[in-house]
């Protein structure tokens, strides 16, 4: 009886507790989600608020306090498109960010692939370096990047852009795809040399299968960081090949209300890479965990 | 076109590439096309908005628009002139930079301009601030699209209940005694507004009138900097402990825009800034006072001289434009009488860009709808930027001094007075450093 009684009583004791750490476990997930949730909303408010402000009109756009329900008005969207193409800066960003991203990739797989496989013992003094070079602010090369742009004829041109981006970008991609390659057993390479495949054959066949969420999300990133770039595509163009950041740009002012304008041409620029990001937010965070549990 | 630094097989290329590109030319006339750089303001916006207008007058010229915010558009055009990109046929640049630039060579000269023009019914102060004075580039540079003067705008309904009266000419300290009736936290009004955001077109452009009004001056006839002088001291002491007691708070994030909010929503008792900032105050669509509108000429302290301020924002053509003539085409038509009573007409009278012809301020309609059109007028005539301080100055410019430092100058001071107005530091801890900094500036330039 007294067995029973102690047996039943530690079964309970056990119930109890593993309830308690059940408990503990779903109290921790809510804790968690909550944060999420909240840093989330968060980061979103300011797109969230630009969004309604651009249905606002000027004057309810500067009210205070300012007003959560309004009626919506699109005289901020009319205006902005009778005063600039949205569609021309919009396929001038498309072309460019692109672009640039395909150039990029280009050149950066083979490096990386030198770098991870074939290492010397300068590769690490030249990783360092690459980066370093995204250190120093661009206002500095400014004025030789713009008479070297001149003499070549790059000025206001799309393909001026895409070798900026692409330059601007290559560290980041280099430095990114060496890592995936890294986690990439030379074993696999090695055995692919032995079937006799070229070294050509070795990366398309081998190494790009396997690490295509990575070169994926790395992708992505050089398109988004390339959409957003905004000083030299102010710079460097004037109006053939002016990407979307020199379209908003043309609403800012110091003088007068612009601010629902500013919005409304804010909105419509971040539209594309936001649905593209909301699209692709799987291969991104897919490929920026890639090989992160061993 | 300028390719010094093309190896000679490239030129051949382009040579080639360029007769093919102008082959289909001899079978059609295609329209030229300029491209024309100007800031995001109203009244340049409006310019933006009859493109077709010029384009139907001219055929022959198709345009083609950068428009930017002030400071992006200084430095983008700056820029492209400097190396002579030729990326621009007309650029929007202010009465700072038209003889900077034109002593530098950087600019055309506007001396053919056509007769029906009437370069003489231009506002003279406006005119010479686009000029070249002396010397052998001596000439006009720039045509003004639109011009401004400084003044005092206030609360005529306030000014009532408190029984002041406004004299025809208010000084400093009569606008500190009224502040101090005005400012009413119960109602959210201020007494005073005045700008607060550092800058040299920000904050220093009415410190500047301010500090000449009191006496002061920016430097000696040797070039030497005078921001530690008694003057500078009792004008900026006056002007932090006014906006201290009878102004916003946050002032130091206020510029004409924020003060244009503030002022227009009723939240001022006085403001003293842009006579442009008229037109949007009278609009009742964009303000709540435009019944209750006051305006008076810029306060005084010891000395008329220098008080208000002259700016006008023009169009130039960069020496390296490709399509000069073009380029006059339509810079003469966007600053003529005749643009002038299309955008009257248009949009109405009272958003017609101001400041730039004596012959609109003679016009019945302009009188009828901007009754501060006289005030503008005289506050643009009066002021006088070869002539600017009490004391002699080796500089011209009411507001700024027109040399290539004053950007970099005017701001870092502007910076030092904001972190006094802001409780930083005391005013007498940044003039001093401002004082030092501009000699450092100063010295590294070699005067």
């Amino acid at each position: 009886m007294s067995t029973s009684t102690s047996n039943s009583v530690a079964a309970a004791s056990a119930a109890v507790s593993a309830s308690r750490a059940r408990r503990s476990v779903i109290n921790k997930k809510l804790v968690l989600t909550l944060v999420a949730w909240t840093i989330a909303l968060v980061m979103f408010f300011p797109i969230f608020w630009m969004i309604l402000t651009s249905f606002k009109t000027e004057a309810e756009a500067i009210a205070t306090p300012p007003s959560l329900f309004f009626t919506p008005s699109v005289e901020g969207y009319i205006e902005i498109q009778a005063r600039a193409d949205y569609f021309k800066y919009a396929l001038n960003s498309v072309v460019i960010s692109l672009g640039a991203t395909l150039l990029a990739l280009l050149i950066a797989i083979p490096s990386a692939y030198s770098m991870a496989f074939l290492p010397t013992k300068r590769t690490q003094g030249t990783l360092l370096w690459m980066l370093s070079t995204k250190m120093l602010p661009s206002v500095g090369v400014l004025l030789p990047v713009y008479l070297i742009f001149r003499d070549l004829g790059l000025l206001d041109s799309r393909t001026g852009l895409i070798i900026i981006y692409m330059l601007m970008n290559l560290p980041i991609v280099v430095w990114m795809l060496y890592t995936f390659f890294k986690d990439i057993p030379k074993d696999i390479l090695e055995a692919g040399r032995m079937d006799g495949a070229s070294t050509l054959q070795e990366i398309f066949h081998l190494l790009l299968p396997l690490t295509l969420p990575g070169i994926a999300s790395t992708g992505l990133l050089c398109v988004i960081l390339s959409w957003n770039e905004a000083f030299w595509s102010l710079n460097l163009t004037t109006s053939n090949a002016a990407p979307l950041t020199a379209y908003i740009a043309s609403f800012s002012s110091p003088e007068g209300l612009f601010w629902a304008k500013l919005s409304a041409a804010s909105t419509l620029a971040i539209a594309p890479i936001l649905i593209f990001g909301w699209m692709t937010q799987k291969q991104m965070v897919r490929g920026l965990t890639f090989g992160a549990v061993k | 076109m300028r390719l010094p630094h093309i190896t000679k097989s490239r030129r051949h290329l382009l040579s080639l590439a360029s007769v093919a590109a102008l082959a289909p030319l001899s079978a059609q006339v295609s329209a030229e096309t300029i491209t024309v750089a100007t800031v995001n303001n109203a009244d340049m916006v409006v310019m933006q908005s009859l493109t077709s207008e010029f384009e139907k007058a001219h055929p022959d010229i198709t345009l083609d628009w950068v428009v930017l915010e002030e400071n992006v558009l200084r430095q983008r055009l700056t820029t492209d002139v400097a190396t002579q990109g030729g990326q621009f046929d007309v650029m929007t640049i202010g009465t700072y930079e038209v003889p900077i630039w034109a002593k530098h060579g950087w600019l055309t000269k506007l001396d053919n301009l056509p007769e029906d023009y009437q370069v003489d019914d231009l506002i003279k102060p406006v005119r010479d601030g686009l000029s070249v004075t002396e010397g052998e580039k001596k000439g006009l540079y720039a045509l003004p699209f639109y011009g401004e003067s400084s003044m005092l705008y206030y609360r005529k309904d306030l000014f009532e209940q408190a029984g002041i009266e406004m004299p025809e000419q208010p000084t400093w300290s009569q606008v500190n005694d009224w502040a101090a009736k005005l400012n009413s936290a119960d109602e959210g009004v201020y007494g005073i507004c005045l700008r607060g955001k550092p800058g040299w077109g920000e904050n220093m452009a009415i410190l500047g009138t301010m500090v000449n009004s009191f006496g002061g001056r920016w430097f000696n006839e040797e070039w030497e900097p005078q921001l530690d002088s008694p003057a500078w001291s009792e004008a900026i002491n006056f002007y932090v402990d006014m906006m201290g007691k009878y102004g916003p708070p946050g002032a130091t994030s206020n510029g004409f825009n924020e003060n244009l909010a503030l002022f227009s929503s009723g939240k001022c008792g006085m403001w003293v800034d842009a006579t442009s900032a008229a037109g949007k105050l009278y609009n009742p669509k964009e303000s709540s006072v435009a019944d209750k509108l006051g305006f008076a000429p810029a306060p005084i302290a010891k000395t008329e001289k220098g008080s208000h301020w002259l700016w006008s924002w023009a169009l130039a053509i960069p020496e390296s434009s490709k399509s000069k003539d073009a380029a006059q085409t339509f810079i003469t038509w966007a600053t003529s009488q005749e643009y002038v009573n299309l955008v009257g007409e248009r949009e109405g009278w009272a958003s017609i860009p101001p400041g730039t012809r004596v012959s609109t301020y003679e016009n019945q309609s302009y009188k009828d709808a901007a009754p501060f059109a006289g005030f503008v007028m005289d506050a643009i005539t009066s002021a006088d930027p070869t002539d600017p301080t009490l004391e002699p100055v080796p500089y011209v410019g009411v507001q700024m001094v027109t040399i290539p430092e004053f950007q970099s100058i005017g701001t870092q001071v502007g910076q030092m007075i904001a972190a006094a107005l802001a409780g930083q530091m005391s005013v007498e801890q940044a003039l001093s450093s401002a004082q030092r900094s501009t000699e450092r500036t100063m010295r590294q330039s070699g005067y």
